[in-house]
């Protein structure tokens, strides 16, 4: 351990420390540009100039750089230090006086105007190379240098061009303590709201705040570390070295006799309407997206707020996106309607603005539902009947300048209108999950038409499917809302558990079979099999049905070119005896 | 000739001649038949005369072998005529088995065949509309030909059948154990198919080359890819009847890498080929969507000739309805 004063405050650190790290650690404050905890320190910017005595003698140190010494006397607030402090910041505000940063620290310095030549008012780079060091030390691709000398020195890419180094991380950006580099939104990052940082922030996160379990994890296709294989800052900065990079994905075998399938939705996805403008308008936003902008947690701290940070004065939402649609899902998402309204409510509450809803038909079908719309009716909300053609930014009138223009058909005045608006939310409706058709494979269950998984009865078993033991909660069997998934995932933990209590079950007796003898061994029905329950006997050249697993669904039977597939009960022969007996009568 | 051989008849209706090429075929083991039998009746290769058999006593003829479908009146009445004389009918290839190419003719009638055959192909020259009557007076002179059916018929249809030889046309060793079996009296039960009863996949070498879920996203026809030689027809989304045909050909043309047509048509316990083979095609469809559904459907060039190649007559649909037909 080493002994020194900082300010004559005692203090010990560590050896190997540097001043400035042992000053933070005591809540000293020496102003820094050009350092980073992460990097290297390079003491390019002398801000954080010290005047240090040691063994009799002072001089003037960089605290970043300068490693802490035994019997050191640090002083960071000396008449010397801050001379020296001043006349650094004076040169670089003439170097880069639009850098507000350096602004700052003039003005606290006491420094009005810089005596030196100013070359570019608008100059914001300092040349503190932390760009440079990031890109080098962090990303490990060096895609940008210094460049030329004295003041004609700058960062750029090799050439002055976009250099293949490049990987866009921008790493570089976000290290500028200036704001002197900025990128555009062109490397296929998805940032909405780029001002209020309503998109996907860091490669590692919370995923959302009310995330179980309330950890971390790394987004590996963001990553820096999983492109470079350098970065490893979050490594660095976890004091608990909970961070681990060679964790892995991890199959875990459990055995149940029942199962409860609740693998959700995914939502509509608004871009595939384009001409919605979802992605080319910042201000026309998702459901989700305002979910997490009206959200208390949430980056505006729950304040409605344009791309721009103001206040929208004009709210419209529009209704049945991507659901009630023959281009896209013809069903009804059963949800959009209701939280289309609440979504009405709470920017009446909340921002006062005006609030369009372009509705097909209200379908306010639940308890308390239909007094929640005549009170949107009372709050002011308007309702417009009809379907939205298209968003746009192109004003006819200075009316609608700088607005959103929603085109709508009128359907009740019979005329088609342009509502110009400040923020467009678009009630997307709901998709069945990724990997549905996969999943019920895997359960060796039926999906329906729109690739929800199929219930065994509309009415009658809405929580069973075809394969016993395997039940269905919530939106990955239809569209619904919360509470009818309450219900219904009460109802599939009841049935799950009298059947885990009895321990056995029945059988369905019409089953099909394969006569083996007249089998060819041809497999059309092997692959077609809802249940898996045909297997190819490939040293018989015959496939063979598992009684146990067959439903008698006779998808096979129909399928089977050769006829050797046979239906119990409903045998060729016996349909064919059926008819003629119709025809008799 | 001695008296003690069986007498064997061989006649042909709506055909192509391939049947008769058949028998030809069998090359020096026609011999063997020859010797072993007498053929009383051949109008294809030798010269007796409907007369002649019409004196034979009923019955007194082993077996007739009746190639090709029924379309003539002329047709209708000589298998009639062979019937009373013959203890076995064997009805001998494609055509008598089910109808055949010609039974692809049940699509039309008699007036639209007519039209299309003697007034609207593009090398018909006939300005006088001149088209076949079945009375005609030349020369002061009375000329009767047969009457053309509008409907084409599998020779079952017509008269009772006992064996069926399958094939466009039978194999020559289906041929040879036929006449064998009838030689000898081993014959199988009245009504069999004489060949064996389950589909082709069965001894098809493509067989194991099918994946673990057979399905197609694009229909092609042979001209529109280059055919794998060992890979299986429907794996390679081509249309191949073989799962709804039944074996016994000697897989001919998938041997000469062509998908199987369907000659030998369906096994006993398939009513319709046609039918049962669309129902297997729309099975193994690769998508759950019914545009993508539509689309790949409707890229099947004439599905009723291809499904119903040589089955048409003998199928659940027997012919498009009369008034239907413009």
């Amino acid at each position: 351990m080493i002994n020194l004063t900082i300010d004559g405050k005692k203090i010990e650190v560590e050896d190997g420390k540097t001043i400035l790290q042992a000053a933070a650690k005591n809540d000293i404050r020496i102003p820094t540009l050009c350092y980073h905890p992460v990097l290297e320190p390079y003491a390019a910017c002398r801000i954080c100039v010290v005047e240090v005595g040691l063994r009799g003698k002072t001089d003037l140190l960089t605290a970043c750089n300068t490693k802490a010494q035994e019997g050191m006397e640090v002083q960071t607030r000396s008449k010397r230090a801050l001379g020296a402090r001043r006349m650094n910041v004076e040169m670089l505000l003439a170097r880069a006086p639009a850098a507000e940063p350096i602004q700052k620290l003039a003005k606290e310095l006491g420094i009005e105007k810089t005596r030196f030549a100013v070359k570019d008012p608008n100059e914001k780079c300092i040349l503190c190379g932390l760009c440079v060091r990031a890109c080098e030390q962090i990303v490990g691709a060096s895609a940008i240098s210094f460049v030329e000398r004295g003041t004609e020195r700058k960062v750029t890419p090799p050439f002055g061009e976009p250099s293949e180094a490049c990987i866009g991380c921008t790493a570089c950006a976000y290290f500028c303590p200036t704001g002197a580099i900025t990128y555009e939104d062109k490397y296929g990052r998805k940032v909405i709201h780029e001002e209020l940082h309503l998109g996907p922030t860091t490669a590692i996160r919370v995923p959302i705040r009310q995330a179980v379990p309330m950890v971390p994890f790394i987004d590996t296709d963001a990553c820096i570390h999983f492109k470079t294989g350098e970065c490893k800052v979050c490594a660095k900065v976890c004091d608990r070295e909970a961070v681990n990079y060679d964790a892995q994905d991890e199959v875990i075998e459990v055995e149940a006799g029942t199962i409860i399938l609740a693998s959700g939705f995914k939502s509509f996805d608004a871009k595939r309407i384009p001409a919605y403008g979802y992605g080319r308008f910042p201000n026309v936003i998702s459901a989700l997206d305002f979910e997490r902008l009206v959200n208390a947690s949430g980056p505006t701290g729950g304040k409605i707020k344009l791309a721009d940070g103001s206040e929208p004065t004009a709210v419209g939402i529009v209704h049945c996106v991507g659901s009630r649609d023959e281009n896209y899902n013809e069903y009804c998402s059963r949800v959009c309607c209701m939280y289309a309204l609440k979504f009405a409510h709470l920017i009446h509450e909340k921002a006062h603005a005006d609030v369009y809803n372009f509705y097909i038909d209200l379908r306010c079908f639940g308890k308390g539902y239909e007094e929640f719309y005549h009170r949107l009716l009372k709050e002011g909300t308007k309702f417009i009947r009809g379907r939205v053609s298209d968003i746009s930014d192109m004003a006819l009138t200075k009316h609608e300048e700088g607005k959103l223009i929603i085109r709508v058909e009128d359907t009740l005045l019979g005329m088609v209108r342009r509502i110009p608006v400040d923020m467009v939310i678009l009630a997307t409706g709901l998709e069945p999950g990724l990997d549905q058709n996969q999943l019920a494979k895997i359960f060796n269950i039926s999906c329906s038409q729109d690739t929800f998984f199929l219930e065994r009865h509309p009415k009658l078993a809405p929580m069973s499917t075809f394969s016993d033991g395997i039940f269905l909660a919530g939106t990955c069997q239809a569209p619904r809302d919360i509470p009818d998934t309450v219900a219904q995932a009460g109802g599939a933990a009841a049935e799950a558990l009298a059947l885990a209590d009895k321990g056995t079950f029945a059988l369905e007796p019409v089953t099909a079979e394969i006569n083996k003898d007249l089998c060819s061994g041809c497999q059309v029905c092997v692959g077609l099999c809802p249940f898996t329950a045909i297997v190819y006997e490939k040293d018989e050249g015959h496939s063979e049905i598992n009684d146990a697993l067959c439903k008698g669904c006779g998808t096979c039977v129909a399928a089977c070119p050769s006829g050797a597939a046979q239906q119990k009960h409903f045998r060729d022969a016996q349909i064919f005896a059926e008819i003629e007996g119709i025809f008799l009568v | 000739m001695s008296n003690a051989k069986p007498k064997v008849a061989f006649y042909w209706c709506a055909s192509c001649g391939g049947c008769e090429e058949s028998i030809v075929d069998l090359a020096e083991d026609i011999l063997k038949v020859v010797a072993a039998v007498d053929i009383v009746f051949w109008p294809v290769a030798l010269d007796f005369k409907k007369k002649d058999v019409e004196a034979m006593p009923d019955g007194s003829i082993a077996v007739s072998f009746i190639n090709g479908a029924i379309r003539l009146s002329e047709q209708e009445e000589m298998v009639k005529m062979l019937r009373r004389k013959s203890g076995l009918v064997v009805a001998h290839g494609s055509c008598a088995h089910m109808g055949g190419i010609p039974g692809l003719g049940n699509f039309w009638n008699k007036e639209t065949i007519f039209r299309r055959a003697y007034h609207t192909t593009p090398s018909t020259d006939n300005p006088d509309k001149v088209v076949p009557l079945e009375k005609t007076v030349y020369d002061g002179k009375e000329l009767t030909l047969p009457s053309f059916f509008d409907t084409v018929y599998s020779l079952d249809q017509v008269i009772d059948v006992d064996y069926y030889l399958p094939g466009c046309a039978p194999p020559r060793d289906l041929i040879l154990n036929a006449v064998t079996a009838i030689l000898e009296g081993k014959l199988p039960p009245k009504g069999s198919v004489l060949s064996p009863n389950k589909s082709e996949c069965d001894t098809c070498d493509r067989n194991k080359t099918k994946p673990e879920k057979l399905s197609i996203k694009e229909i092609k026809r042979t001209w529109e890819i280059i055919l794998d030689p060992e890979k299986c027809f429907l794996a390679q989304g081509v249309i191949c009847m073989g799962p709804a045909t039944r074996d016994g050909c000697g897989h001919r043309c998938i041997n000469g890498n062509m998908p199987c047509r369907g000659c030998f048509g369906p096994t006993d316990q398939v009513y319709d080929q046609g039918a049962k083979f669309l129902s297997a095609l729309a099975s193994i469809l690769d998508t759950n969507d019914e545009k993508e559904m539509d689309r790949i459907v409707q890229s099947i060039v004439d599905p009723a000739g291809t499904f119903y190649r040589f089955s048409l007559p003998k199928s659940l649909l027997g012919r498009k309805r009369m008034e239907t037909i413009k």
